[in-house]
């Protein structure tokens, strides 16, 4: 510690000695740093505490009993669960094969609609838009996360299917060398007829991706908007072109709102339930084939079958539930993680 | 030795102002590439549809065009630019492209909804009536979805009775208070925004409607919204609170307040707006679930204000029942249900949009103004208060102030 006319800097010199006026009374003694808490905090604090418990013993309501009741038919069906494609509980021959199978099929087919989407949108946004415009594009992409899903389900049957169906017969037509874009029946002939492309996986995944976008977006262009101005600036002065900065600089540090953003769309999209009802036509087989009628998913199975069900086949179904739910939160919390992570500095 | 001084240099006359220089917008160059290239592949894609392949229909017709465009702008701009440029320029387009693309996809979306319910609109009985007497073959003009209406509106109000004080309390507790037992509400929270709506629906059907402990009710949705809303609000208030400035608490804490006149007449009145914002984002995201919704109400054509008993549809489960039927007049029903659902959406997207967009503490003019009226009131308070004090009890030493 430096020192300014012999003092120490930082301590205050009392000119007018203190000693002398306290000599009459006692020492003081120190106070107490932390005083007791009032009446009126050790409420807040109680009602506090009892939210938050309130809040966990929900959740954790929710996941214990879907645990608890899906344990059961899983334990009942064993590794069954897992490749069995058909679901029968009365007849103790179920499993989720098929299901989820159709389930990450049109998240995939979701991922590759709207990650380009949301990747370009999202760059166009942060670095090309002038304030003008970023102004009035942001609030849009943002409403449309809170469009409801059954408005993109509605847009999907009755505009979507029609127009996408000549897309299909095009792409299986001319690129059945592919195996999964091929439709073909059992015997392996080319299914030429509209019915066979009405409710597929690839027009859900079209209408899934898009409800998906908004969340991606929104991740990404915040994480390419806090690349650091004085890398953006040297790069330019050093005569990189707006994309050459954008590949140096940009991308390298929002790398982790790429993936997080990604990721967390695909934890929405696993979860999409009523568009994807809507759309598909359910079936209880694996189908390679991305461009024909039929698939199914977990969520879409249980709003079919849930009504219908005896105690046994309900808990078949919170199994079902439990296995996505596990999934989507594996998902979001690698994400979220990846997220906070490349925000440097950022405490959670 | 000459004086050296410091002089402004005088501007030479030779030297010619030259054109300010352009850092924004297009080039005409630019300009004429862009449009050259447009207008050369849509006459290909013509000629090529037209003339000389048997290529048909219009998805087709603009995407062939597209890619058409892009290779013919990579050669227009390759006639005067190097490697970097056409590929900066090529990126750019490849940029717009995906912008137009989502926007113009999202539009439509909701231009669609709204044009497709515009037949069922106008009708003032879709407004008041319910469904209760019309049949599958009556016109637009028998039949209303009122008891949707209000279905929607007492489980959201039911919804948000439950989630926000919880909700928000919640939030409250993770910033305010802390500790590790905050931390596992945070992280237990954190992994319920996972939770599929649908799981939400199908945990309250077998935990409280097949047990018998509820009927498919309103309350029965209002609770299954309500799990998914709550893990939705406690996220967005969390952030909200955190965005409170540290000093302001300081402040407080250094006047002698206690924790809880903290919270209450600082953090919370800071973070008004936001707190709002979070709240009505997450009505919206909660009047919009159908899937939990499906599982636990049940379909109904009449009117029902009881949300303990019998079923009681909603606005996005009326959709899905509308459309479900053959019917045209139901299909128009439907979509004149899915535009006045989406409208109430914009509506509170909009109110949310107009009184959030502000950092916590920033005030409006008029708020400044009542602000400013408040304090010249305790002002005023304190001095009476003073002064009567003074007049009261006269102490010694405030006598010595008043002689100087």
């Amino acid at each position: 510690m430096s020192e300014r006319n012999g003092v120490p800097v930082g301590t205050v010199v009392i000119a007018d000695q203190a000693p002398d006026r306290n000599n009459s009374k006692q020492a003081d003694s120190p106070r107490a740093f932390e005083p007791g808490q009032s009446f009126s905090d050790q409420i807040f604090r109680f009602l506090a505490r009892s939210a938050g418990g309130t809040t966990v013993a929900i959740m954790l309501a929710v996941g214990l009993f879907l645990s608890f009741n899906g344990s059961q038919a899983i334990s009942s069906a064993g590794v069954n669960f897992l490749t069995e494609q058909a679901w029968q509980p009365q007849a103790h021959k179920f499993g989720i094969a098929a299901v989820l199978a159709g389930t990450v099929t049109i998240a995939l087919i979701a991922l590759s609609v709207s990650f380009p989407l949301a990747f370009g949108t999202s760059l166009l946004i942060s670095e090309v838009l002038p304030d003008r415009l970023k102004a009035i594009v942001i609030p849009i992409v943002d409403l449309m996360a809170a469009v409801p899903s059954v408005i993109f389900g509605l847009w999907g049957v009755f505009f979507l299917q029609a127009n996408v169906i000549p897309v299909s017969q095009f792409i299986s037509t001319y690129f059945a060398w592919i195996p999964f874009l091929a439709v073909t029946d059992a015997q392996g002939n080319h299914l030429t007829e509209q019915s066979a492309y009405t409710s597929s996986a690839f027009i859900a995944g079209i209408v899934v991706g898009l409800m998906v976008v908004p969340t991606q977006t929104s991740v990404m262009r915040e994480a390419f908007s806090q690349a650091p101005i004085g890398e953006r600036e040297g790069a330019l002065a050093l005569g990189a072109t707006r994309w050459g900065m954008i590949r140096a600089v940009v991308l390298p540090f929002g790398r982790g709102g790429i993936i997080g953003g990604t990721m967390l769309g695909l934890g929405r999209a696993l979860g999409e339930t009523i568009a994807v009802y809507m759309i598909i036509s359910p079936i209880f087989t694996i189908n390679t084939q991305i461009l024909q009628s039929g698939t199914n998913s977990v969520s879409s199975l249980i709003a079919l079958r849930y009504g219908e069900s005896t105690p046994f086949g309900l808990s078949a179904l919170m199994a079902a539930g439990l296995v996505l739910f596990l999934i989507t939160m594996v998902i979001n919390f690698t994400a979220s993680s990846i997220v906070a992570r490349s925000r440097s500095g950022a405490d959670t | 030795m000459a004086e050296q001084r410091t002089f402004l240099p005088t501007k030479p006359e030779t030297l010619i102002d030259g054109d300010k220089r352009k850092l924004h917008g297009l080039r005409a160059e630019e300009v004429f590439s862009i449009v050259g290239a447009a207008a050369g592949a849509i006459a290909t894609t013509a000629l090529l549809f037209g003339w000389f392949t048997p290529l048909t229909g219009g998805i087709g017709f603009i995407v062939v065009s597209y890619i058409l465009f892009i290779l013919f702008y990579v050669m227009l701009t390759s006639f005067n630019g190097e490697i970097e440029e056409i590929k900066d320029r090529v990126i750019s387009v490849l940029l717009y492209s995906a912008g137009t693309i989502l926007l113009g996809s999202l539009l439509f979306v909701v231009t669609f909804t709204l044009i497709r319910g515009a037949p069922a609109l106008p009708h003032l009985n879709f407004f008041s009536q319910t469904m209760e007497f019309a049949g599958p073959l009556d016109g637009l003009d028998i039949g209303g979805i009122i008891h949707a209406i209000v279905g929607t509106l007492i489980q959201i109000s039911i919804a948000l009775l439950i989630t926000i004080p919880l909700g928000i309390t919640t939030a409250v507790f993770l910033n305010e208070i802390g500790g590790s037992f905050a931390r596992f509400v945070r992280t237990i929270s954190d992994a319920m925004t996972a939770l599929p709506s649908i799981v939400a629906g199908l945990f309250i059907f077998s935990a409280l409607i097949r047990t018998g402990v509820l009927q498919k009710s309103g309350l029965a949705a209002a609770l299954a919204i309500s799990v998914m809303m709550l893990p939705i609000i406690i996220r967005a208030s969390d952030v909200v609170l955190r965005l409170v400035p540290g000093n302001l608490r300081e402040a407080s804490y250094a006047l002698g307040s206690t924790r809880w006149r903290t919270v209450w007449s600082v953090v919370l009145p800071t973070s008004r707006s936001g707190l709002v914002t979070a709240v009505i984002l997450g009505t919206a995201r909660g009047i919009g679930e159908t899937s939990p919704v499906l599982l636990t109400s049940g379909i109904t054509s009449v009117m029902n204000t009881d949300p303990t008993k019998d079923p009681m549809i909603s606005l996005p489960l009326q959709v899905f029942t509308f459309i479900k039927s053959p019917e045209p007049n139901f299909i128009a029903r439907g979509f004149g249900t899915a535009a006045v659902l989406l409208l109430v959406v914009l509506v509170l997207f909009a109110i949310a949009r107009v009184v959030g967009g502000k950092g916590p503490g920033q005030l409006s003019t008029r708020q400044r103004a009542r602000v400013l009226q408040q304090s010249r009131l305790d002002e005023y308070r304190m001095t009476l208060r003073k002064e009567l004090q003074n007049n009261l009890n006269p102490s010694p030493r405030k006598k010595k102030s008043d002689v100087k």
